[in-house]
């Protein structure tokens, strides 16, 4: 399936009566990372949720290929768009039930060598298979839940916070898996974080969000460049948005 | 008919209410203070049985099918009140427990006279309806909650399997079989264990007042199967309505 393309305009939430995220509008274009970067707490991940209707958005706000997404099958947009989440939720049984799960719902049952398939697109062993879900480190966890949502063949890929929980060496395990999808399948990714050099490592493009708005824009060499007086690079010192949880 | 006559038994009653008496003594002896809360549970249940006695033997002498009806409606009314209490933390709950309620005892009931097991007279109706209404209650209230409380607590798995695709009855499918289980369980494990125990109110009743044991057993079989039958269906019926408040059309979890 062909990479999509987002576009998110005008976009505006309240939570229990209180503004969270206010006129916001940016893009992401087929097969591109981008990287939606700020404080926690700033709706970065209420937004995400949005793009595959976990929450519903308003009407004329979010876009999969020029097509607003409220006016889609619900169903059928959650396998065209994965998700993966900051905790990882596995389901009781063994990585090769967990991964078979998306085409299970289906009716589909998933032949043992594309398990196999899906495990090693997210650089996991294929022995891993028949392990117990419960028994994985949290780095294994997260590829086996990524492993899962490639599993019903999306063209994009939502990511809030997946490295949060983990361990440096296990996060930059996860990145460079991510970059290498990118590339072999094409994935349209949109990345919540709120770690700069995350951001600065995984993104073609980075959107900088704060109090609820977009402030700051543009590719991570240009944001992150020595002497930037980008509020990103504000950002990652440290001297912006630290008033948030 | 015989008419009730309430002092004929007064002697046994003032008896067993010694017993009270003496509990209540101890009570103010040791400063529990447990009297107070005895004296008024012992008056209500004067009281209220006394009322119900005698409601009870004017609509038996009248058996009119609405009456009896009329009756049903206000014990399943008050059985979908108490149980919609319980289970407030369901949006709606009083029509869902309302709709449980009247869905299992209704069937439970029809069945039961359709197929002969009991007619549709005052006398067999309502002692019956009593005990599945009140059963149903109990198994309502609570899947109801154990469905609330388990779906606040996996709110991730849930939104999980929908973010993979699933629809609202496909995520929500493990969750609801716990609820129902843990609802089910007391009923379950009283009918597996009956008569090993303790001896069931119905046949306790049948053999003080003079039936032969045998007998008492046939009718305490088919209660206990009416009962968890009565259960079930309602379980099911308020599992089913209960975890769709929760989610939208469009397979969204609201917070729970």
């Amino acid at each position: 399936m062909p990479s999509p393309r987002f576009d998110i305009t005008h976009f505006s939430l309240s939570r229990h009566g209180v503004p969270v995220l206010a006129d916001v509008s940016f893009y992401v274009d087929p097969g591109e990372i981008v990287c939606l970067l700020g404080p926690s707490g700033g709706g970065k991940s209420s937004l995400l949720r949005c793009l595959n209707r976990l929450t519903e958005p308003p009407p004329q706000t979010i876009f999969l290929d020029d097509q607003d997404v409220t006016e889609m099958d619900v169903l059928a947009l959650r396998r065209r768009v994965g998700m993966v989440f900051q905790q990882v939720a596995l389901f009781p049984g063994t990585v090769a039930d967990n991964v078979a799960y998306g085409p299970g719902l289906q009716a589909e049952s998933l032949p043992p060598e594309e398990v196999s398939r899906l495990l090693a697109l997210a650089d996991l062993s294929a022995e891993l298979a028949g392990r117990d879900s419960q028994e994985l480190s949290g780095g294994q966890a997260q590829r086996v839940a990524l492993a899962r949502a490639l599993a019903t063949g999306p063209a994009a890929m939502l990511l809030d916070e997946p490295t949060s929980a983990l361990d440096p060496a296990a996060t930059r395990n996860v990145e460079s898996t991510m970059l290498k999808l990118r590339q072999s399948l094409g994935l349209t990714v949109l990345w919540v974080t709120h770690a700069p050099e995350q951001a600065r490592r995984v993104a073609d493009r980075v959107y900088l969000l704060v109090d609820g708005r977009i402030v700051d824009e543009g590719t991570p060499e240009h944001l992150f460049r020595p002497g930037s007086q980008h509020l990103t690079a504000v950002f990652a010192a440290g001297e912006l948005g630290e008033h948030e949880s | 008919m015989t008419s009730l006559n309430l002092l004929s038994e007064l002697p046994r009653i003032l008896a067993a209410l010694f017993l009270v008496v003496v509990a209540a003594a101890i009570s103010r002896w040791q400063h529990l203070d447990l009297e107070k809360q005895m004296l008024v549970a012992v008056v209500r249940a004067f009281i209220q049985l006394t009322l119900i006695g005698y409601a009870l033997n004017i609509i038996f002498a009248a058996d009119n099918p609405a009456a009896i009806l009329l009756i049903l409606a206000v014990m399943t009314s008050i059985a979908s009140y108490t149980s919609g209490k319980r289970g407030q933390g369901t949006p709606h709950a009083m029509r869902v427990a309302g709709l449980a309620i009247t869905f299992g005892a209704a069937l439970t009931l029809g069945l039961l006279v359709g197929l002969r097991v009991f007619t549709f007279t005052a006398q067999q109706i309502i002692p019956i309806a009593g005990m599945v209404i009140g059963n149903s209650m109990n198994v309502c209230s609570l899947v109801m909650r154990r469905m609330h409380e388990e779906i606040k607590a996996r709110q991730l798995q849930i939104e999980t399997a929908l973010a993979l695709g699933a629809t609202r009855q496909q995520a929500v499918r493990p969750h609801l079989k716990t609820a129902l289980q843990s609802g089910m369980m007391p009923i379950v494990d009283s009918t597996k264990t009956v008569g090993l125990i303790q001896l069931p109110g119905a046949m306790t009743g049948m053999i003080l007042a003079g039936a032969s044991p045998l007998q008492a057993v046939q009718l305490q079989m088919i209660v206990m199967y009416m009962l968890i039958g009565a259960a079930a269906l309602t379980g099911l019926a308020a599992s089913w309505l209960s975890y769709r408040q929760f989610f939208t059309a469009n397979h969204q979890l609201v917070e729970a």
